[in-house]
């Protein structure tokens, strides 16, 4: 007998590291908007993401519309508990995804859709940031539904992870520029990544080290004996992809900063569900108290997992064929 | 004065709605025609075609774009403001969204992604396909979500344990009895709205003598589809009243306005529906004809609107006239259609400026049936938000404040304005620049 909760979690959560790997890059790219050297290499950073951004975003659709078929009980609590940051994030990711569209059509009124852009991106970031603080940290359930205030969400802790993401974000932004651009675009986006770099180790260790001290239950995952070392590598490898990025910076090889990007991504998302697994509401509700009814389940699953590897397939194709250096005429506008 | 979530989240939730129907009400019917020149592009290799695809392609762009952000809204409301909902009917609402998402919504967005930015970049045909999976993305998409938007107005296929919805079985629940009708009435919709639209942006070219060549194409093209389409909607509406008729009765007596139960019910054209005194204020009717419609035979009886007691009713003058709204619209679209075959018959399409001009004065005139009729439909259902099983105020998220709903409510409804005014300047701009 398949264990259909435990599929649907792997499912769920691959479809959330999807969405904040993909999107992460394109609301880097929107963070670092305004501190581009001039229009053209706005524009320049804007045609690296554009033919993608609209699917990459459709992973958080997958992730919101996933989470509410496979994990019911988990949606209706966590969604009214993070109410307001959500609802801020919607907006904020409303701004700048029309900015694709209403930016290069616009004439007089650009400087504002260069604006709705920047700041819909970071204020996206700042409020997926706000949630995962409030998810990590846990959420007060009572029968059967959220029974905390409106502000619970708000704490210094998730004020850290937003700025974490924020910063994540920004680096993934960063090396995707490096990675897609030349010339003194990417030079600019060479030294940021350096900095943000210094950033992301700080705010990433902060987090790292805050974490055990939620909860019992996570300092004991990581620190009893045997679990400390067979965890070890997640801390190490995490060390190495830093020394392995300041190397490729010094010795520009555009593709390795994203590719390390992407690593710490897996590796504290890797991180977070270690400390948390199998909690789908923590401090207390495990994936197979809130998962759907097994029919559901498996009635999803038979379609699943036809389709969405014909979606990795057509994703890959799409990447393919906007591979490479973005020039200057990449628009259709 | 104590906010009312519910009442709030109602008035979000059919305006976050309202918002994102006119998007895919336009794009369904839009990525079709694009595909289309695409395929005729293809075919004979006229710059004609591709000069029209281009065109349309821009401003499909724009409003796919709105359509796909206030989409992302619409994927996490149930569980923001309608959290018991979420939980009571996940199991069989959250497959067919789920499936929405990944059978639709990933290749809609990305093979957009290679019509607008593909081109030089991919072979042509590819570019083709691309336009013809967009198409095909849109299509899917509405067969799951009025699947699961008919089954919250006719469900079946499921059965209750513990208050919460178990599905029994899958083909009658996505089959369920009220989705043929809706399916259709609702795709036909889409491309009427959007050959209203297109036919307003051509007649717009030909008055201001722009484009005149592509302008006189499409209209032409767009009024032989409409001259099919629109009395086919006609009678498909018909038929889903009738299948209404027989599940929801209660809909059919406010969308009529019949508070009595009785044989020969007259079809009623005014009123001011009065719900206390539940009668009809300054009623103007036919005599016999709303059974005729409804019943076809002028002495069949039809159910009045006091066979249920007062709080399993709707609030009868909303459905009443939003009905009204529609039918009006789909009365005024097959004069213009009457008109337009009229004129071709005697060569004169692209002659009378008069036609010209009511053409673009209805270019907006499906949005404004969609709406109605979305109005319609789901005011029609209250006080169910699924018709028998659960009430709306059941639904409700707990533990979310008024103040917050309040708050959402009024961001939402900026963002909106901001963006649908943006919107509609970059559309209109981009219509004045036509084909190049």
């Amino acid at each position: 007998m398949l264990d259909l909760p435990l599929i649907w979690a792997v499912i769920i959560a691959f479809a959330v590291f999807m969405y904040v790997f993909m999107d992460g890059f394109d609301l880097g790219i929107g963070i670092l908007f305004p501190f581009a050297p001039g229009d053209d290499a706005r524009t320049r950073m804007m045609n690296t993401v554009a033919p993608v951004w609209d699917a990459n975003e459709t992973w958080l659709v997958l992730g919101g519309g996933g989470l509410f078929a496979a994990f019911p009980r988990a949606y209706a609590i966590i969604m009214p508990a993070v109410y307001i940051p959500i609802s801020v994030m919607l907006i904020a990711l409303i701004f700048r995804g029309v900015a694709f569209e209403f930016r290069p059509k616009a004439g007089a009124s650009r400087k504002w859709w260069d604006r709705s852009f920047h700041l819909g991106s970071v204020v996206a970031a700042v409020s997926q940031g706000f949630v995962l603080g409030a998810f990590v940290q846990g959420f007060e359930v009572s029968g059967g539904f959220y029974g905390g205030g409106p502000f619970d969400w708000l704490t210094p802790f998730s004020a850290l992870t937003a700025c974490a993401l924020v910063f994540g974000y920004a680096l993934l932004g960063a090396t995707w520029t490096v990675l897609k651009t030349t010339d003194a675009l990417r030079d600019w986006a060479y030294t940021l990544v350096r900095r943000l770099l210094l950033a992301v180790i700080l705010f990433v260790g902060a987090v790292s080290l805050w974490t055990p001290f939620l909860a019992p239950a996570i300092a004991d995952r990581w620190f009893s004996w045997p679990n400390i070392l067979y965890l070890s590598p997640v801390p190490l490898i995490t060390g190495l992809l830093f020394v392995v990025m300041l190397w490729a910076v010094a010795t520009r090889r555009d593709g390795v900063p994203f590719v390390c990007t992407l690593g710490l991504f897996a590796l504290c998302y890797l991180g977070l569900g270690i400390s948390l697994w199998p909690k789908v509401v923590p401090p207390d509700i495990t994936i197979w108290d809130a998962a759907a009814a097994p029919a559901s389940q498996a009635f999803m699953l038979a379609g699943t997992a036809v389709v969405v590897p014909l979606i990795l397939i057509y994703t890959a194709y799409s990447y393919w064929v906007f591979r490479g250096k973005v020039s200057d005429e990449a628009g259709y506008h | 004065m104590e906010l009312d979530p519910l009442l709030l989240s109602r008035i979000q939730f059919a305006f976050v709605i309202a918002f994102h129907i006119l998007f895919p009400a336009f794009t369904i019917g839009l990525a079709s025609f694009i595909a289309l020149l695409e395929i005729r592009w293809l075919i004979g290799r006229d710059d004609f075609f591709l000069r029209l695809s281009k065109f349309w392609t821009r401003i499909f762009a724009i409003s796919f774009g709105m359509g796909v952000v206030s989409g992302i809204v619409m994927s996490y409301q149930f569980g923001t403001n309608w959290a018991q909902f979420s939980v009571r009917t996940a199991n069989v609402l959250g497959p067919l969204l789920s499936y929405e998402v990944q059978t639709a919504f990933f290749l809609e967005a990305t093979f957009l992604g290679i019509l607008l930015f593909g081109r030089g970049k991919v072979p042509h045909p590819v570019v083709t396909l691309s336009a013809v999976m967009v198409a095909f993305g849109t299509l899917v998409s509405a067969f799951w979500i009025l699947s699961a938007n008919s089954w919250m107005h006719t469900p079946a296929g499921f059965e209750m344990r513990d208050g919460v919805v178990h599905v029994t079985s899958w083909w009658d629940a996505v089959f369920n009895p009220s989705f043929p009708y809706r399916l259709a009435h609702m795709v036909v919709a889409c491309f009427v709205t959007t050959g209203f639209a297109v036919a307003g942006a051509s007649a717009w070219h030909l008055l201001h003598g722009r484009s005149a060549a592509e302008a006189k194409h499409t209209l032409s093209m767009t009024l032989w589809l409409l001259a099919a389409l629109v009395p086919a909607q006609i009678l498909i509406g018909d038929l889903h009243g009738l299948n209404t008729l027989e599940h929801q009765p209660a809909k059919i007596a406010a969308m009529e306005g019949h508070w009595e139960t009785r044989q020969g019910a007259p079809l009623v054209l005014f009123a001011l529906p009065d719900m206390v005194a539940e009668e009809n204020r300054f009623e103007l009717a036919i005599p016999k004809l709303g059974s005729l419609i409804l019943t076809h035979d002028l002495n069949g009886t039809v159910a009045g609107l006091k066979s249920w007691p007062a709080h399993d009713r709707p609030y009868v003058p909303l459905v009443f006239w939003s009905f009204r709204v529609m039918v009006g619209c789909g009365l005024l679209m097959l004069a213009l259609m009457l008109w337009g075959l009229y004129l071709r018959a005697r060569g004169q399409l692209f002659e009378s400026a008069r036609f010209l001009r009511a053409c673009l004065a209805c270019t907006p005139i499906g949005f404004v049936a969609v709406l109605a009729g979305w109005f319609t439909t789901e005011t029609g259902r209250q006080p169910w938000l699924v018709q028998g099983v659960m009430r709306t105020a059941e639904g409700l998220s707990p533990a979310v404040p008024g103040s917050s709903v309040l708050l959402s409510l009024i961001l939402y409804a900026l963002a909106y304005a901001i963006i649908f005014g943006a919107g509609i300047v970059f559309i209109l701009r981009t219509v004045r620049e036509g084909p190049q």
